[in-house]
């Protein structure tokens, strides 16, 4: 347990990817089973633990210390979690020593725990463990370690351990169970790779490089077809011997949150497609309503009958028995096309071929699209089979060109590790209110898009324009003749209830530095309002 | 006669009238008693200065030898009399010098810690509880939910973290006086026998650890020879804590921001400042030592600064100890 306190208590302030993927691949080298498979499950969020109320909590902390000083206590740290682990009582030296329960012990006596006997098992763990451990614990049974590890990096870690592909790891992963101990013992050498023996597992996905400079002079337009890029999410639907699932392209179970879209998946093969909002025969709704469907466990019926989810696809990789993946692309786009034909209509469609004459006609259609749902054109080559990964090569996005803003920078906060000097963190606002006598309203944070020498020249304007400090933030000066103007360049504009401005950026970031605009000339919010839908 | 006739709280600083003195006084007076050399205790500018030798010292190093009028020292245990008002000083366990200054008159004693620690401390001497009738204790870590760990289990992770990250260099936050030269010292008492680079604003007061007999090992300055930045690769470097957040850091390849401070049993307080590796190694008493020096002392009553004094308030309410906050002023609450 100790050394799973330790790896949360430094993954949460560990800021780059790198270093928490060092901590996660030491941490899985150096524990032994079973304790490595149930922290990666707690991590990936595929540990099941009846669930603590924050009253539970409190209750057996008023059992254990005066609640005046618990009240103190608690309004100092701010976190029920964090505050009970610090006051709760400490175990005396001698069994601290030795009986700190491990992982396992603490998993197993939460899974047994009874809602009535819960209260006194959660005690009894705390009792044996120290601080560090408490709060574990106590972020385990509160649900939401809030460690800012995904999934998907959790997976990167134990495919570093091989080292493999992460995308082996994802097409085992629907079929594994928690602790994972033939997971580790292949990756260690120790065993063979686990057979792939569940039902309706997850493909891993095939994913497209971007168009850079140059790159397409030296290919030949007749090998490659064209489709249009839908700005919805990446989804593949899998039905195999009466299992259903719908699969995020990173392998993530996401069924649940479709049961309407479920009920229609009555094929057996595995479908890769955009998944969208609106009725496919009449209209496409925008991301901004498809985001309604997106990060719920749970969905209402009026929900799903306000927004409907359909699949538009764009391949097949499997159809009955028969694996697919192999085939030219040409040939599966053959085969996709007879497939959907035959299913729910309201539920599936084809994404449609594009046609083209050159790479000119082509540049012209991603610029210039039909439809304000398409972000751009997809490019493949007809002749290659479906390659988990991101190869170089077969497939392309070219994205329309981003929209662009200038706005005022107005905060500046720190960054974290290698930028920890430097003020990297911009908000930015536009203008609003009446002419010549408005404000600025912030519409967007961005931390990246320019050079290093860049970034020197920014922080030298935040430390010398400085207005206010709040801790790690500082307020720039920014009025209508003095304050720096930035580009920024941005994918879509989303309304926002949560913002004053009303709107929120999708993928902002700084696209220009403007040291020759002064400020006044920056742009309006009326701009801005002008995007939405 | 009455305590708070003995000493009580002014402007300045804790008055003692029958002798005519101040206790670490915030502003210039004519006769001050300081308890330890942190700028806010030890401040430039009196008539006479009474301390331990070692507290004149850091405040010659600090603000130059013509800090104050005239100085003496004081040493440690040995009774001294300021008019008919008796001042003896003793350990506090804070950093190097660093003492309680008890004052009695006519059978009444007054212990006022200063700041103080229980936790062993390899560069001064350990703090010694005195019994007396009132105990002035400071609350800087006066909640139930400071409870510092052994500082060799944070030394210890501090070294598993420079192996992890053998291609980064940890930059140690560490006050610069008394803290910076604990870290130093407790490496060294870890078996870590490289060089430790340090910021410049800690040298004068290493090298006067040093004279004092608290060895350091090899120190060199943080400064960039070659101009390359792997220079620093798998080093550790210590300075003080602002240092972290200028210019100054951007020598160093990809940093791993350590602080050395009692504050860094928050979680919130490390995400705050940027921290990556927090190391709670305080030179303040926790919560636990905070109540245990208050029983051992055998007080009657209590007076509670600088800190969280409504908690401690109110752990001697439960325990049948008499206690008041003072309400001084001046004294930094984050100088961890």
């Amino acid at each position: 347990m100790n050394r799973f306190a330790e790896l949360l208590d430094r993954l949460v302030l560990t800021p780059s990817r790198n270093g928490k993927l060092t901590l996660l691949t030491d941490y899985f080298r150096a524990t032994e089973d079973p304790d490595r498979g149930l922290a990666l499950a707690a991590i990936t969020g595929d540990l099941s633990i009846a669930a603590v109320k924050p009253a539970m909590l409190r209750m057996l902390i008023s059992e254990r210390m005066d609640p005046v000083l618990f009240g103190y206590s608690y309004d100092y740290v701010g976190d029920l979690a964090e505050t009970v682990s610090l006051v709760w009582p400490d175990p005396p030296r001698a069994l601290e020593d030795n009986h700190t329960p491990t992982l396992a012990d603490v998993v197993s006596a939460l899974q047994t725990a009874s809602r009535s006997d819960g209260p006194s098992i959660v005690a009894n763990l705390l009792d044996r463990a120290d601080i560090s451990a408490r709060y574990a614990i106590l972020k385990l049974v509160t649900g939401g370690l809030r460690i800012g590890v995904s999934a998907r990096l959790a997976k990167q870690a134990v495919a570093d351990l091989g080292p493999v592909d992460v995308t082996e790891i994802e097409e085992l992963w629907h079929g594994l169970k928690p602790p994972y101990g033939e997971l580790f013992a292949w990756l260690e050498g120790k065993a063979e790779r686990p057979e792939k023996t569940a039902k309706a597992l997850f493909r891993p996905v095939m994913l497209s490089n971007p168009v850079g400079d140059g790159d397409l002079e030296k290919l030949d337009p007749a090998n490659y077809a064209a489709e249009w890029k839908w700005d919805g999410i990446r989804v593949q639907a899998v039905c195999e011997g009466g299992m259903r699932r719908l699969y995020s392209r990173t392998g993530d179970d996401v069924s649940p949150a479709f049961p309407d879209l479920a009920a229609s998946m009555d094929f057996e093969g595995v479908l890769d497609g955009e998944l969208l909002v609106g009725d496919p025969q009449r209209e496409t709704g925008t991301f901004s309503d498809l985001q309604q469907r997106l990060n719920r466990k749970a969905v209402s019926a009026k929900i799903q009958a306000r927004y409907p989810v359909f699949v538009r696809c764009y391949d097949l990789l499997q159809e009955g028995e028969e694996d697919l993946r192999s085939l030219p692309f040409a040939e599966r786009r053959m085969r996709l096309e007879s497939f959907v034909a035959q299913l729910d209509l309201a539920r599936f469609d084809l994404s449609p071929l594009v046609p083209f004459a050159d790479w000119q006609a082509l540049e012209d259609m991603r610029r210039n699209p039909p439809h304000p749902v398409i972000e751009g054109v997809m490019l493949k080559a007809c002749n290659s089979p479906y390659l988990a990964g991101r190869p170089k090569g077969p497939w392309f996005k070219w994205k329309r060109d981003p929209f662009t803003v200038d706005a005022v920078l107005m905060y500046a906060q720190r960054g974290h590790g290698k930028r920890s000097s430097f003020y990297s963190d911009y908000t930015f606002g536009v203008w609003s209110g009446p002419e010549g006598a408005g404000e600025l309203v912030p519409v967007g944070k961005a931390y990246f898009g320019f050079t290093d020498e860049e970034l020197r020249q920014i922080d030298k304007f935040v430390r010398d324009n400085t207005v206010e400090r709040f801790g790690p933030v500082r307020s720039v000066r920014a009025d209508r003749s003095h304050g720096l103007v930035l580009e920024v360049a941005f994918e879509g504009l989303n309304r926002s209830t949560r913002h004053k401005s009303g709107v929120a950026m999708r993928f902002p970031r700084i696209s220009r530095l403007r040291w020759d605009k002064p400020p006044h000339e920056a742009d309006r919010i009326e701009t801005l309002q002008a995007l939405l839908d | 006669m009455r305590a708070r006739d003995l000493l009580h709280p002014r402007p300045e600083g804790l008055y003692c009238p029958p002798g005519d003195f101040y206790i670490d006084p915030i502003r210039p007076v004519d006769r001050a008693l300081i308890t330890h050399g942190h700028s806010d205790h030890a401040r430039a500018g009196h008539g006479s200065v009474l301390a331990t030798a070692e507290t004149l010292d850091i405040m010659g190093l600090r603000y130059g030898s013509d800090f104050a009028g005239t100085t003496q020292a004081a040493k440690l245990g040995e009774r001294l009399a300021i008019g008919d008002v008796g001042v003896t000083f003793h350990p506090a366990g804070h950093v190097l010098g660093s003492a309680q200054i008890a004052v009695e008159q006519n059978g009444t004693c007054i212990v006022a810690s200063g700041d103080y620690k229980r936790h062993p401390d390899p560069t001064c001497a350990a703090f010694v509880p005195i019994q007396c009738d009132v105990f002035i204790t400071e609350a800087t870590f006066g909640l139930p939910v400071f409870k510092h760990p052994s500082d060799r289990e944070e030394i210890a992770r501090l070294l598993k973290s420079v192996e992890q990250f053998p291609q980064r260099a940890h930059l140690v936050g560490a006050y610069a006086l008394g803290k910076a030269q604990r870290v130093i010292r407790l490496l060294r008492d870890a078996g870590y026998d490289r060089t430790i680079f340090i910021h410049g604003a800690l040298a004068k007061l290493c090298d006067y650890y040093e004279s004092q007999g608290v060895a350091l090992g090899t120190l060199e300055p943080a400064t960039v020879e070659t101009g390359t930045k792997g220079d620093f690769a798998g080093e550790i470097i210590v300075g003080p804590p602002a240092a972290f957040a200028d210019r100054w850091a951007r020598r160093f390849p990809d940093p791993v921001a350590c602080f050395a401070s009692g504050w860094m049993r928050i979680r919130q307080r490390a995400r705050q400042r940027g921290v990556e590796l927090p190391l709670i190694i305080s030179d303040h008493s926790d919560w636990d030592e905070l109540t245990e020096t208050i029983t051992g002392t055998g007080a009657s009553e209590v007076w509670v600064t600088h800190g969280r004094e409504e908690a401690l308030v109110r752990w001697c309410e439960l325990n049948g100890i008499a206690a008041r906050p003072l309400h001084l002023v001046g004294y930094e609450d984050e100088g961890d």
